[in-house]
């Protein structure tokens, strides 16, 4: 087993993928030559030649239109938007076909793609560099939407992505491209799209969170353990479906519930999960559950970002919160 | 109308100053006063070498992201300084001169590629846009500008400008088209510096030129050496009298290169090639242009040594001040525009977070 970054793994298993299905192609505003950016598929136009893995035009529109195309006729195709704030152009496609085609032709068609996307915020990057967008893909009936927090998971959600029969827009937590380092198998394996993991054990409460922001929870977590409470972590892995059942059981054992993310609070992904718990657990629980979240602001430029992205400090002083809660 | 004579082919493109600094198209050579010709060099001067230093200081670690205009010099200046002051910009990110040119403030422009949005804050009176990172959506912003114009019976223009790889984007057809309809007031000036990030000008388009993308909207189009200070000007100038009189847009494209990175995070070794952006750097406008002002008599090479000196003192003291005060971003400062009046959400959320800011202290 090799040690190896997020980054490389995806770009593993999109290799690992091209390299057994010959209907995979890549592409992207300069995903081709130079591997995109921020090379997450460097060496692969070498290796599978222009035709499989080639630059598009700047218009995401036609990134993800054409992917829709390209899937529904035979192809299955793995796109990618440069960062996560240029999704916008490309949503109708993605609203309107990509997530409904199954729907609108009645199964008839459908559009087995991947939509890579580099998510989130702490590099103190540009404005549109930066967002947490999952609620706009959450809440689309049609896509499934999936986001890694490890190299390991990396890899196996993807390749179970791109054999996914619906379309799946995959976020890539671009904070932790390249932070850190985890053996992952040679071999290709996946992880199923709609389950998420316990990180942690824990009794006191469980905290749910997602992509690069787990590890400011597990860092959160480490400050309030010598303190003597005890936080059960569960990485969501895939937005949309939401896996229920690891939720509710961990709820059901600690009695309290909090989620973690970058996104912006109202009508948040955190509002969903939420009020999954209060529908289906409510009896079990001990306090009100909690929202950390960012501000409903648009993305502060880099000097004003720390106040908006979560910092381990402020996550464990709601932990302490919540643990000192009673009913 | 010369955008009629220099329509689209490349043997056809619009010179007036060679790569020399000789006039070799005389009938054209605008009449400008020696102080408009002297502020289009300072301001060239004073841009390239903000580019240079802004690409040392990132590299120091002292800069965030910076896209540099290096080449790209002539093609913005040439655009501003045939502007009015009561006209419009709906600029693209990479827009350093323009901005210059129509009087903003170094100290604005690194202070918000330093990352602090009280960079966007434009001194009374310069009528541009904040920088827009998104491709392509300057166009259709530009076209409700011009049409609001008309219908207002002001007598602004807009001109906005799109990199050669953004003219693969639906915005900018659909700015251009509905401009074009109304027939508002616009300049739309394509800098095509060849590159967008890795992909060529080539892979982005099958034209032969992007000018000839004017046919579509049925509007003047024209290709112009945007390496040529004067040649953009008067071509530019053309634009905005005709949009002025109320006869529509036209296109412009300044044919020109990117010689610095795409932005402080890319590395155009990769993708180009040194013989590439030495034949480039012969082309240079501003030497060019230097050179035009010396034979005129305007200029001289003690007065350019001066002002080199002179610019590069500016530079270094603007940095440091916006270094003394860029980072300190108040807590107020990432709520209090997102609304006119904050929403007793946003406020709940201001009230919290300072709180806790507070009790970390
Ligand atoms: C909608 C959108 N998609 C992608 C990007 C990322 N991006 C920034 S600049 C750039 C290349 C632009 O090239 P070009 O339009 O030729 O302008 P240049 O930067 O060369 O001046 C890309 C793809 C973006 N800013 N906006």
């Amino acid at each position: 087993m090799a040690i190896i970054t997020l980054l490389e793994a995806i770009n593993q298993a999109i290799d690992q993928a091209m390299e057994k299905d010959e209907s995979i192609v890549v592409f992207g505003e300069d995903a081709g030559f130079e591997g995109g950016v921020f090379r997450v598929t460097a060496g692969l136009q070498k290796k599978y030649g222009e035709t499989r893995v080639f630059d598009t035009p700047i218009a995401e529109s036609a990134i993800v239109g054409s992917a829709v195309g390209m899937a529904i006729n035979g192809l299955k195709p793995i796109a990618e938007i440069q960062f996560d704030g240029f999704i916008f152009p490309g949503y109708t496609d993605l609203v309107t076909h990509a997530a409904r085609m199954r729907n609108r032709s009645r199964g008839q068609f459908t559009v087995p793609m991947v939509l890579r996307l580099p998510h989130g915020g702490g590099i103190r990057a540009l404005e549109h560099h930066s967002e947490a967008l999952e609620v706009l893909f959450g809440s689309i009936p049609g896509l499934k939407v999936v986001t890694p927090s490890t190299p390991y998971d990396a890899k196996g959600l993807l390749l179970a992505a791109i054999n996914d029969p619906d379309p799946v827009v995959f976020l890539e937590p671009k904070r932790i491209y390249r932070a850190g380092k985890q053996e992952v198998p040679a071999e290709m394996y996946e992880i199923p799209i709609g389950k998420a993991k316990v990180v942690k054990q824990g009794t006191d409460m469980t905290v749910v969170a997602w992509g690069s922001i787990v590890r400011e929870v597990e860092k959160a977590v480490k400050l309030v353990e010598a303190e003597g409470i005890s936080v059960e972590i569960i990485d969501l892995r895939t937005i949309s479906p939401i896996d229920e059942e690891t939720i509710l059981n961990s709820v059901k054992k600690t009695g309290k519930f909090m989620v973690v993310t970058e996104a912006v609070k109202s009508y948040g992904p955190a509002a969903e999960l939420i009020t999954m718990v209060n529908e289906k657990a409510f009896f079990h629980l001990e306090a009100a559950p909690v929202r950390f979240t960012g501000f409903d602001i648009t993305v502060p430029l880099a000097r004003g970002e720390h106040y908006h992205f979560p910092q381990p400090e402020k996550i464990a002083a709601y932990i302490r919160k919540l643990a000192k809660a009673r009913p | 109308m010369i955008a009629k004579k220099y329509d689209a082919s490349k043997d056809k493109q619009f010179q007036i100053l060679d790569q020399n600094g000789k006039v070799v198209n005389e009938k054209m050579e605008p009449k400008l006063p020696k102080e408009t010709l002297l502020k289009m060099y300072k301001t060239a001067v004073l841009g390239r070498n903000a580019d240079i230093k802004a690409l040392q200081y990132q590299r120091q670690g002292r800069m965030l992201t910076y896209a540099p205009n290096m080449g790209q010099e002539a093609a913005q200046i040439g655009m501003a300084a045939a502007m009015e002051p009561q006209d419009w910009n709906s600029p693209m990110y990479r827009e350093l001169n323009t901005l210059l040119y129509r009087g903003d403030k170094l100290e604005n422009v690194f202070l918000y590629w330093y990352g602090n949005e009280r960079g966007s804050i434009k001194p009374e009176g310069v009528k541009i846009l904040p920088t827009n990172i998104i491709i392509g959506s300057q166009s259709n912003i530009a076209a409700g500008l011009a049409m609001a114009s008309k219908i207002r019976k002001t007598n602004e223009v807009t001109a906005f400008t799109i990199g050669d790889g953004g003219t693969a984007h639906g915005e900018f057809y659909e700015g251009l088209n509905f401009a074009a309809s109304f027939k508002a007031p616009v300049v739309a000036v394509i800098q095509n510096n060849q590159w967008a990030i890795s992909t060529p000008v080539r892979k982005a388009s099958n034209s032969e030129t992007l000018a000839q993308k004017g046919v579509a909207f049925g509007i003047p189009y024209i290709q112009v050496d945007g390496n040529d200070m004067l040649a953009m000007y008067v071509a530019s100038k053309e634009a905005m009298d005709r949009a002025r009189k109320g006869d529509g847009p036209t296109l412009i494209e300044a044919f020109t290169y990117r010689m610095g990175p795409h932005t402080t995070s890319d590395d155009p070794s990769i993708y180009r090639t040194k013989e590439e952006e030495n034949e480039w750097a012969k082309k240079d406008q501003i030497a060019r242009f230097k050179t035009y002002l010396i034979n005129k008599g305007y200029w001289s090479e003690e007065e350019d040594k001066k002002l080199e000196e002179e610019v590069l003192a500016e530079i270094n003291d603007t940095f440091k001040k916006v270094e003394s005060y860029g980072a300190n971003v108040e807590l107020i400062e990432i709520f209090e525009h997102t609304y006119a009046e904050m929403t007793p959400q946003l406020k709940e959320q201001y009230e919290e977070h300072k709180k806790y800011l507070e009790g970390v202290k």
